[in-house]
Parts: structure tokens; sequence; C-alpha cells
């Protein structure tokens, strides 16, 4: 009888080992004369155990963790195949407090379903969203997705269903085109759930995507992918492929006589290119550079015709909303913030990874309860939530809930869900002086104080750390800092300020020390 | 000199005729892959960059033919995007994440040691040739950092006596 395992075959769980692991567990189970089947399931985000084996027996998936290599003829000889104990033995996958403690909603398939089966995407109730809308009018598909109170889970938080219903009634242009944009640009530093969705399940995007094309009378779709993810591209491509196949993308979609068409366009490792127009600019073949709003994209947008951006986790939220209902949803979360966030915990966390919970829970009860406190042991001094723009929090922020509106008012911002944990060493002026070197690496170099201010920002802090006129240094920097966020056409040059003034307001002390050398970089 | 041109004849006269023929090719093929697409300059650097390994100035002028575009107009594209190599590169890239969910367990430290190790900066090559040494801004590998990518394959946890392993292999 054959025995199906489960070993991850996403980028970071190779990172890990698990393509090795997958080799010894095929020869191994040669050597031994046993059948095994071998899934390269997505990773279900528990990093620090990965490469995570799991083996499907009667009693449901036994999990192994981490394991190498090495361990595999031990494995077997422990008699894993029928989930016996082992010291790497987890126990039953289900019952792992990290992930039984989670709401996974949109992350619900990762790491259970191969992501390249159609079949398995389809017995776990994949494409029962698309099947459900495909008899709707497009006006009652924009219509749940506003009541589900899904926003945007890019960054910005914009209300997905007005977007969407913007799109729908916006006035045809010549080109009688309206296009669906999924930005797969994930830049942030900290965050990985696109990237996780994509390698592990993503029918679900195609899914969403389509359901958005549908909505909305847009029968063209595109996937702006960062190259830095060649391992997702590899997936998707072949995803796509299979959709294509069997009729769930092209030209008459399960013969509804609806239409939509998908393909991936792979960024060049530009960060601007995750702003939305940025992102169309380079889709049309130009240099990202940001264009003014007003217009809209959703007025014109992709080739000057109306167009949905969305980020990953808010099309692969979309599918849920169809199939089970707006109510569903929207009982998720708190206040204005509806649904379920996938938080990834990043950076010097001992328990890193993907957390899918609805909004409301705590940074502390991230950081601590999932997190486990830093990987070095020592105490956390601040973290970074909300990707390289997002400001930097001491300890007694920690009990500021997960909701959009109560980070705003806090003076923070949940953006694209990340939290980097920095230990008791971090330097914070060297970390306000990389935002500012980031910034001028990364500027498009449209707008002037983005462009210039970032540069002037670096010298400033220099001069600050180096104990040249010092009062003088913090109010130009503070000036400075107003101009950019005032006078910057988007957000990298208007968020710039952000983690420089956090930094600067939360852990002053360290901007009058002399900055290490491993710190300054180049 | 030939005279191709997508309209059947010689509206300008194709330039960079002398190009390696490697180099030709590679801009041919990359163009006729992607012919079909719309705004499809991105995807034709990609293909280049794929066969090349980076992509010369020197081809540009026959990206900008084949594509209708002006040569500022390709350098302009070039140039912008980070990943688009206009130095030829060594035999293997290194993509050194520089991020902070890495700075966060060491990434400064790393890259001062990569630096020495290949004795070439960001954007340098090591004198044998074998490595170049590029930053990057996040892997997505941000919860078991410190990242590195080397051409496609990404690595985990990367210490500098790991970083020794990977190059000395």
């Amino acid at each position: 009888m054959s025995t199906t395992l489960y070993i991850p075959g996403e980028a970071t769980a190779r990172a890990l080992g698990a393509e090795a692991v997958a080799q010894a567990v095929t020869s191994e189970a040669r050597n031994r004369q046993q059948t095994v089947r071998i899934v390269r399931n997505g990773s279900r985000g528990a990093f620090w155990l990965e490469p995570l084996l799991e083996v499907d027996t009667p009693r449901g998936r036994v999990a192994y963790g981490p394991v190498q290599a090495k361990d595999v003829g031990g494995l077997f000889s422990a008699g894993f195949l029928d989930g016996q104990p082992h010291a790497l033995c987890l126990g039953a996958i289900a019952d792992i407090p990290y992930l039984k403690n989670q709401e996974r909603l949109c992350c619900a398939r990762l790491g259970v379903v191969d992501p390249l089966s159609l079949d398995d995407y389809r017995a776990h109730g994949g494409f029962a969203g698309l099947l459900s809308a495909l008899p709707l009018e497009p006006a009652q598909i924009v219509q749940a997705v506003t009541d589900s109170g899904l926003r945007g889970r890019g960054g910005a938080a914009f209300p997905t269903g007005i977007k969407w219903r913007t799109v729908l009634n916006a006035p045809p242009t010549a080109a009688d085109q309206k296009y669906i944009v999924c930005n797969a640009d994930e830049g942030d530093s900290g965050t990985f759930s696109d990237r996780l969705i994509i390698e592990g399940d993503p029918f679900s995007l195609i899914e969403g995507m389509t359901i958005a094309g549908i909505g909305v009378g847009a029968t063209r779709g595109y996937i702006y992918l960062r190259c830095e993810y060649p391992h997702a591209h590899a997936v998707l491509q072949s995803a796509i492929a299979t959709a294509y196949t069997n009729g769930f993308l092209g030209a008459d979609i399960q013969g509804s006589g609806k239409a939509f068409e998908l393909e991936i366009r792979l960024g060049a490792g530009a960060y601007i290119c995750g702003e939305e127009t940025s992102l169309l600019e380079s889709i049309e073949g130009r240099r990202g550079q940001v264009r003014f709003k007003p217009p809209l994209p959703a007025i014109s947008g992709l080739f000057g015709c109306p167009t949905v951006i969305n980020n990953v986790i808010t099309f692969a939220s979309v599918p849920t909303v169809l199939e089970r209902g707006a109510e569903f949803y929207r009982d998720f979360g708190l206040g204005r913030s509806r649904g379920t966030l996938p938080i990834q915990l990043a950076g010097n966390v001992r328990r890193g990874g993907l957390v899918e919970k609805a909004f409301g829970v705590t940074l502390r009860e991230l950081l601590y309860d999932f997190g486990g406190g830093t990987r070095s042991g020592r105490p956390i001094r601040a973290v970074q939530v909300g990707g390289p723009l997002g400001a930097y929090w001491p300890d007694s922020k920690f009990d500021t809930p997960l909701d959009y509106e109560a980070f705003a008012q806090a003076g923070g911002m949940l953006g694209h869900g990340g939290i980097v944990v920095f230990d008791d060493t971090v330097d914070m002026a060297a970390q306000a002086r990389y935002a500012m070197e980031f910034c001028a690496i990364e500027s498009c170099g449209k707008c002037t104080p983005c462009r210039i201010g970032s540069t002037r920002g670096v010298e400033v802090i220099d001069r600050l750390r180096s104990g040249d006129r010092p009062a003088l240094q913090t109010t130009l920097l503070r000036d400075l800092c107003n101009t950019l966020t005032y006078g910057s056409l988007c957000a990298l040059g208007g968020l710039t300020p952000f983690p420089v003034l956090s930094a600067l307001d939360h852990f002053p002390e360290d901007f009058s020390k002399p900055m290490a050398a491993a710190a300054v970089g180049s | 000199m030939s005279t191709r041109s997508p309209v059947g004849y010689p509206l300008r006269a194709e330039p960079s005729t002398d190009l390696a023929p490697e180099e030709r090719s590679a801009v041919l093929d990359s163009v006729r892959q992607n012919r079909s697409l719309a705004g499809n300059l991105l995807p034709v650097l990609h293909g280049i960059q794929d066969r090349l390994g980076w992509v010369p100035a020197r081809v540009v002028p026959l990206i900008a033919f084949e594509l209708n575009l002006s040569r500022a107009e390709v350098h302009g594209v070039l140039s912008f995007y980070h990943y688009f190599l206009q130095r030829k590169p060594g035999r293997e890239v290194i993509y050194l994440c520089r991020a902070e969910a890495c700075q966060a367990v060491g990434a400064a430290n790393l890259e001062a040691h990569a630096k020495r190790k290949l004795g070439a900066d960001l954007h340098g090559t090591s004198a044998d040739g074998r490595y170049t040494l590029e930053p990057v801004y996040c892997l997505g590998n941000c919860a078991c950092g410190p990242s590195l990518m080397i051409g496609k394959e990404l690595h985990a946890y990367v210490t500098p006596a790991r970083f020794d392993e990977l190059v000395s292999g």
C-alpha cells in the first residue's frame, strides 16, 4: 500500500533543505521497498519547523520537523510511515498550537493541497466562489465584495468593493477594454504572504482575479510578479497553463460564455513598482515612474483603460466571499477592519512565519504567543510593522490591536502585514539612516522631495551622529521629513519619514552615539 | 547591410550589424518571442538577460530598431531597473539581501564579510571572475535570514561561515 507524504516545494523550505529531504525519502523508500507518494505541497508558513514533513495516516496527517536529509533513515526505522514516534515528531499537524490558533480563510489551503493539482484544489472548495459568481449579474458580485468589508491588503486598505464599482461603472474608452491587474510586487521587507499564496495555492489567485474580471467586465488580467521570486514564477506559470487547459481561463469559462485571459509580467528589481501607477507604467514597458493622480487607475489605468489593481491577498480573499457569503467574511474582524489578515512574523523572531488572524489580535500576542520572542533570545527592543515605510515601535505600543484605524491613530501603519522584530542590539539611528538610504536607492526620481530629500536625509543623520551641532541637525531632519511627507508624489517619499521619525521619537538615545562600522553599510 | 523592418521596406537601416552572433540572436530571439505582447520592452530585456546574463549597451540600438522605440527610451528603461545588469557579471550572481528583516539578524555583518571574502564591492565581481555581488531588497525569506540567492537558488540562515561554504563549493 502506498503512503502519501507531504514535503514542501516552497522556496523557504527548499532553502532549508526540503529538496535534499525529498530525494533522501525517495531513495530510502526504494531501498526499503516501500511505496510512497510524495506531494510537494506549499508551506504552512511555520518556518522554524521547515522542512516540515507530513505523513498521511488513518488518524490524519502526522508532522515531523524540522527534517534534514540525514534524519530520513532514522524516520523510516522509527516507522514514520505509520505515524510512529520519533524525536522530530510533532504529532498531528492540526494540533500544533501555532497553526491551530489561527483563523485561516485565504490561506486555508496553504500546505494542505498540492499547489498544482486542480483536483486537489476543487476537493478543498476551490472554484466554488467562481462557480457561484458565474450566473450572477456583475453588480451583484461587486455588491458582495462591498458588503464583505474587504479592504485592499497591499497596504493602503482602500475598500475593494468601491474600487470595483468604480471600474464597473467607468465610461468605456475608445479601446473598449478594462483590465484586472494583480500587484504581486511584494517588495516590503518582512513580507512573504503573496509568495506563499502563489507557491502554495496559486489557483486561489487565479480564481479571485477571474471573479474580479467577471464582476467589472474586464476580459484581460495581468499579474505583475517580482523577479526576486523565480520559484513562485514557475509555479504560477504552470497553474495558469492548467487553468487554461481546464477551461477556468480563456474565451469561455466553464461554458458561461464569459472570457478572461491572464498573463504574468515580471518586474525587474524596482521597489517603486509596487506603487500602483508605477506598476502600470512598468507593464506598459516604461520606466517605473509614478503617475499623478487623478485620474485614478479605476478610471484611466493600464493602457489608459479602467483598471482594477489589487494585491495578491485581496484577490485570494475574494473566492471565500463569493463562496460563503459577505456576512461570513464580515463577521471576522472589528471596527472598519473586517475579515482576516495574513500577518508575517519576520526578522529576529523565534517562531517566524505566517499567522492569519481576524483583525483585533494585538501585536504583543503575535510577538510572544505566536512568535515566542526573539531568535537570539534577547529582549525585543523594536518592531517595524508595515514594511520599510512603516514606523518603528517600542514595547509601549505592543498592545495596539491589529486594525487599520488603531494603527494609524497610534502613529503607525499595518501595510501588508509584515512585522520585523529587532532585539536590543539594534542601532535605531542606523535603521533611520537606512530608511533614507533605501528611499534614495529606490526613488523613481519624479518628485524632488523624494529624489533629493532622501540623500540629504542620509547626510543630516550622519552629521547628527558625528555630534555636529545636534540640535540644529535634529530640527533640520524634522523639517526635511515634513517636506517629504507633504511634498512627495507617492507613498515612497511620503512615508519614509515614518521609520525615520519614529526611530528618532522613540529611541532618541541612539542618535547621539557614533555609528558602529558594520552598521554603515556601503 | 541588411534592411529588415517590420513593415517590409527599409524605413531605417538596421543598426548593430557588427554585434557578436550570440548577442544578435539573443536580441532577435527575445523580440520574436515577445513580439505580440503589449508593452513588451521589459519581457524583451528579461529575455536578453536570460540568454546573455546581462544587457550590453551595444545591443540597445538593435532593440530600439526592432521595437520601433528610440534608443533613449530603451536606455531609460534598461538603466531604471536594478535587475538588468549593464556590466558583464561573473559566472554567477550572488543576490545579497540588505533589507530590514535580514538586518535584524546580521545582514550588515554578512555584507561586510562577503565583500572581504570576494574582494569586491556591491555590484562588483571577484578577481577570479566567478562571482558578482548584487544587493537585493528582500527575497521574501524574511523569517529565516540572513538570506541570499545564487542564480535562482535561495539560501537561508547564511552566516559568514555558511557564505564561505557556498562560495567555495
